[in-house]
């Protein structure tokens, strides 16, 4: 990242010399700022660290009494158990299924509406769609799931109420497994895709006009300038943000989920995040959650490095 | 470079010197029709919950509302009033999201400053720390634990407390104060014999005005719709905040009429002014948000941007 690049040369070799010397000397000379950010990494070291070092209990029974260090082994007892479940096979497929599917409909969705945004003749015109655009993103996650179920309501939501008018025969619309995954993932889409738009909007005001002013002279169509000026220039924008979340895609938002899911949907709704809630906090199976949560996070950490290297070496673009 | 703007005022591509071709003009039509559907698409969900909660419930229930109100009634909002839980909810709200955004606006310029300073030695390593959690976490259990044996669970602190700071923020607000403030200004101030308190407070904040409001806006509608913490670590009612009402109320279907101080005999009118009340329930959970949202929201733009920055 970019901190790491403006060490200068000789500081690094002085540091590898003598660092605890020079660490002592700053923090006589600077006390201040190291009592600023105490707290800061304290808070750091209890709630972010601690918990990693508590991630040990994934491989223990764990007991409260005996705490993180003294609950005895088991091996990997609980990943065996996670992974030879009945509904092991099911989880993992409604994980990837849900976050690829809202991956493929997620990500380009924004770019497009910040492609034909900027094109948008009329600034009033362009700025108030942009401002409404925006608004959904406001909206709490029990709020948006009450309206989805309020809408989609079998009987009086006004989705059947059209549906009726236009002769159909109402639908319950959550309590289909097979339509669980387009409802989560498209409201994503109305709720996120204006702000998630944002920073591609950001990326092209910065294009040189001048370029399109040549492109134009030369006869290019609006269509033409896409591809070939604004694509181009908001791909690293693009790539970084690609990286980001193939490096989640494990990582199904629970709140969102867990509000939508019933008993009816359950087989296509059920995601390791809700199941480790559920394990763990319901059933307190402490351990047990603590393992299917290492699984997940580990794989996603995992890609998140693979996907790095892999746009490391074919675009020049990384986060590291 | 040449912003767009400055360029469109004076260039002759504008005043028609050249023109479009067929394939702008096609291009131009659907660029519309699609925006205009989208306009339509974003806004109709909203007007028809402001409407519903002000309609006939009988309208509304019958489907003879599609976005206009129908008939004019407060009967929902008169409801809601007496509901004391929304009412329990909306001050545990306020509470957690003022001391909340207080102190994550404090703990993120605590991180940022010293990151933001060259001469700050360990600022990689730290960074490096903080940026490392970003990836990798110990996860819902482990965290609780952690919670737990700190003796949070089932208080204020619980929910104030586990995301006190986000690195992302931190990292926005380092890239503000680096960007944004010339660094001669903390020579200057030293001569002037200030150390880096003195700096901070009397120099870089007042500076950084518009990074700490677009930071407050962040935490605090973080604060205002987050459920989950109060989910998992509260189990005492009258410490919910109020999303855990609005979940009760719409998605569990706990729509308590006699709490509400109603008696309504009838079960079909007492299912349609429930449904009407869902409606006004999101109204009144989200007016607060909705009422700064206009004047906010080219914070939360300049914020995203100055995020964009960094990368």
């Amino acid at each position: 990242m970019q901190a790491l690049t403006d060490t200068t040369y000789t500081e690094k070799a002085g540091k590898r010399k003598n660092c605890f010397y020079r660490l002592g000397k700053d923090m006589k000379k600077n006390p201040i700022l190291y009592l600023m950010i105490l707290p800061v990494v304290a808070y750091y070291i209890i709630f972010h660290y601690v918990p990693m070092y508590g991630i040990q209990i994934a491989f223990k029974d764990f007991v409260p009494k005996l705490g993180f260090l003294g609950s005895p082994w088991v091996g990997l007892d609980h990943f065996t158990r996670f992974f030879s479940g009945y509904n092991f096979k099911n989880l993992l497929r409604n994980t990837l299924e849900i976050s690829v599917y809202g991956l493929l409909v997620g990500f380009p969705i924004p770019i497009l509406f910040a492609l034909l945004l900027n094109y948008l003749p009329g600034k009033w015109f362009q700025k108030s769609v942009q401002m409404v655009s925006y608004a959904p993103n406001f909206i709490s996650t029990v709020v948006m799931c009450g309206m989805i179920t309020i809408f989609l309501a079998p009987d009086t939501g006004i989705i059947n109420q059209l549906v009726k008018a236009l002769g159909g025969k109402p639908v319950a619309f959550l309590s289909v497994p097979e339509f669980f995954k387009s409802i989560y993932v498209w409201t994503g889409v109305w709720q996120g895709m204006g702000f998630s738009s944002i920073i591609y909007i950001s990326a092209l005001s910065g294009v040189d006009y001048q370029i399109h002013e040549a492109a134009i002279i030369d006869g290019a169509t609006k269509l033409q300038r896409i591809l070939n000026i604004d694509i181009p220039s908001i791909a690293p924008t693009m790539i970084i943000l690609l990286i980001l979340s193939l490096g989640s895609i494990m990582g199904v938002g629970f709140e969102k989920i867990y509000l939508l899911q019933n008993p009816l949907n359950m087989s296509a709704s059920d995601v390791i995040s809700t199941y480790v809630y559920r394990v763990g906090l319901i059933d307190s199976d402490y351990s047990y959650s603590t393992a299917i949560g290492l699984f997940n996070s580990v794989i996603n950490a995992f890609l998140l490095i693979i996907v790095n290297s892999v746009a490391k070496r074919f675009t020049s673009t990384s986060l590291w | 470079m040449v912003r767009r703007e400055d360029m469109e005022k004076s260039s002759a591509l504008r005043t028609g010197n050249i023109s479009q071709s067929w394939h702008d003009q096609v291009f131009d039509i659907v660029n519309i029709i699609i925006m205009i559907a989208l306009f339509a698409l974003f806004v109709w969900p909203l007007l028809f919950v402001f409407s519903a909660s002000f309609s006939d419930p009988n309208a509304v229930w019958n489907g003879k509302m599609w976005g206009i109100p129908v008939g004019f009634n407060v009967e929902c909002y008169k409801t809601i009033l007496k509901y004391k839980n929304i009412w329990i909810g909306y001050g545990n709200t306020i509470l957690y999201t003022v001391l909340g955004t207080v102190i994550n606006l404090a703990m993120t310029v605590c991180a940022a400053y010293p990151l933001s300073r060259k001469d700050f030695v360990p600022r990689n390593l730290i960074t490096g720390i903080f940026v490392f959690t970003m990836h990798f976490g110990g996860g819902l259990i482990p965290t609780y634990l952690v919670v737990q044996k700190l003796g949070l669970l089932n208080t204020v602190w619980a929910m104030v407390i586990p995301g006190a700071v986000s690195i992302y923020n931190v990292l926005v607000t380092r890239t503000y104060f680096q960007s944004s403030i010339p660094e001669v200004l903390q020579e200057v101030a030293e001569l002037d014999g200030a150390n880096s308190a003195q700096y901070l407070i009397y120099i870089v904040l007042p500076l950084s005005a518009p990074i700490l409001a677009v930071m407050a806006l962040y935490y605090g509608v973080g604060h205002w719709n987050s459920y989950f913490d109060a989910l998992i670590y509260l189990q005492d009612m009258n410490k919910y905040p109020l999303q855990m009402f609005l979940r009760d109320i719409l998605i569990q279907n706990k729509v308590d009429l006699n709490m509400m101080g109603l008696d309504t005999t009838q079960a079909e009118a007492k299912q349609k002014l429930a449904q009407t009340i869902k409606y006004g329930v999101m109204i009144v959970a989200s007016v607060p948000v909705l009422c700064f949202y206009p004047f906010v929201q080219k914070y939360f733009v300049k914020g995203v941007m100055i995020g964009a920055i960094k990368g």
